[in-house]
């Protein structure tokens, strides 16, 4: 298994309303060292690949066909492997340390 | 004009299409569901407008798989008539029907409102009616209308007249004012290099009965009826 995280974020030249407003609004609080703020979306995809050559390909694939639209986007890829989801059979989980996550 | 009007989950503004080109009209209209993949028995094809897949990731991205999208772009490519309205426009840019991208408005509100929009050439199949210089007042609801295209593109389209409408004043001028979204070049809808496919913010088909505020909308709808009497004669 791989945890592909990917980046996507407006090119350069790409006009990007919601960072000038998040800008103003930590202008508004008194941020004033702030000179720029570009906003972006962060996938984390999980798939199943051979090999890291593999995930890398078709992440690149799917990323350029849906997840970024390169008319006006940009986008980055980080790979790493990751732990086989908890009940596989190949790999057992590691056991969750009681009283951790807590979420609902 | 046998006419498609593809829904999918998310459209909004379906009804509002098929009561104007149905009833208002009198065309021939049918929803075409968004599995769907045969539409030979259409003149024309309208994506309307919407959410559709609640514009999760990007307005229009999800919709551009849909099984009904590759027929459509077949349908264009064979000179069929699209038109994209509002979300339909996005899902027409995804598609690479048509260039450029709609970003979120400069505002970042969504902008509810008559605007001014002057014709800018009456070669494609939706504006055969109008002529050029010619004002229509037709309603925008969007978030994501802020037409942008990199420089070589928006030249192009441009130099080739795919420039449709801009949003103007009242009068015609084309000026900052009047820009509702931050749209380059105030552009609010273009076409392809053929003229068969367009895409445009305003909603055309909630401006064609006076007692709804206006019916210049009308013009985009019975130009597409010309442009195939045209073609058939």
């Amino acid at each position: 298994m791989y945890r592909a995280e990917v980046f996507v974020t407006l090119k350069p030249v790409v006009n990007d309303p919601a960072g000038l407003t998040i800008k103003g609004g930590l202008h508004a609080l008194g941020f004033d060292s702030v000179t720029d703020v570009r906003s972006g979306k962060y996938l984390v995809v999980t798939l199943d690949a051979a090999d890291e050559g593999e995930a890398r390909a078709r992440v690149e694939a799917m990323t350029s066909q849906l997840l970024a639209n390169e008319v006006i986007e940009d986008y980055r890829i980080e790979l790493q492997p990751a732990a086989d989801p908890i009940g596989s059979a190949s790999s057992p989980s590691p056991a969750r340390g009681g009283g951790q996550g807590g979420g609902s | 004009m046998n006419t498609g009007i593809v829904v999918f989950p998310g459209t909004w503004s379906d009804r509002d299409c098929a009561h104007a080109v149905g009833e208002v009209l009198g065309q021939p209209a049918r929803y075409v569901d968004h599995r769907e993949e045969n539409l030979d028995d259409l003149d024309l094809v309208i994506l309307p407008g919407g959410f559709s897949y609640g514009d999760y990731l990007r307005c229009g991205a999800i919709a551009r798989f849909a099984p009904v999208m590759e027929a459509v772009v077949d349908f264009a490519n064979r000179g069929g008539l699209v038109l994209g309205i509002c979300n339909g426009f996005q899902i027409l840019q995804e598609a690479r029907l048509l260039p450029g991208a709609l970003l979120r408005n400069a505002s970042c509100e969504f902008r509810c409102e008559w605007v001014n929009l002057r014709v800018e050439q009456s070669e494609s199949a939706f504006t055969l009616d109008c002529r050029p210089g010619q004002v229509l007042r037709i309603p925008i609801s969007h978030g994501e209308g802020n037409f942008f295209a990199d420089p070589h593109t928006l030249n192009a389209i441009e130099r080739n007249g795919q420039v449709v409408f801009r949003y103007c004043a009242p009068d015609g001028r084309v000026t900052a004012e009047s820009n509702p979204n931050g749209s380059l070049s105030n552009i609010a809808g273009i076409a392809n290099a053929r003229g068969n496919v367009v895409g445009m913010m305003p909603h055309p088909e909630r401006a064609c009965e006076d007692l709804l505020g206006g019916s210049d909308g009308l013009a985009v709808f019975r130009s597409a009826i010309h442009a195939l009497a045209r073609v058939s004669v």
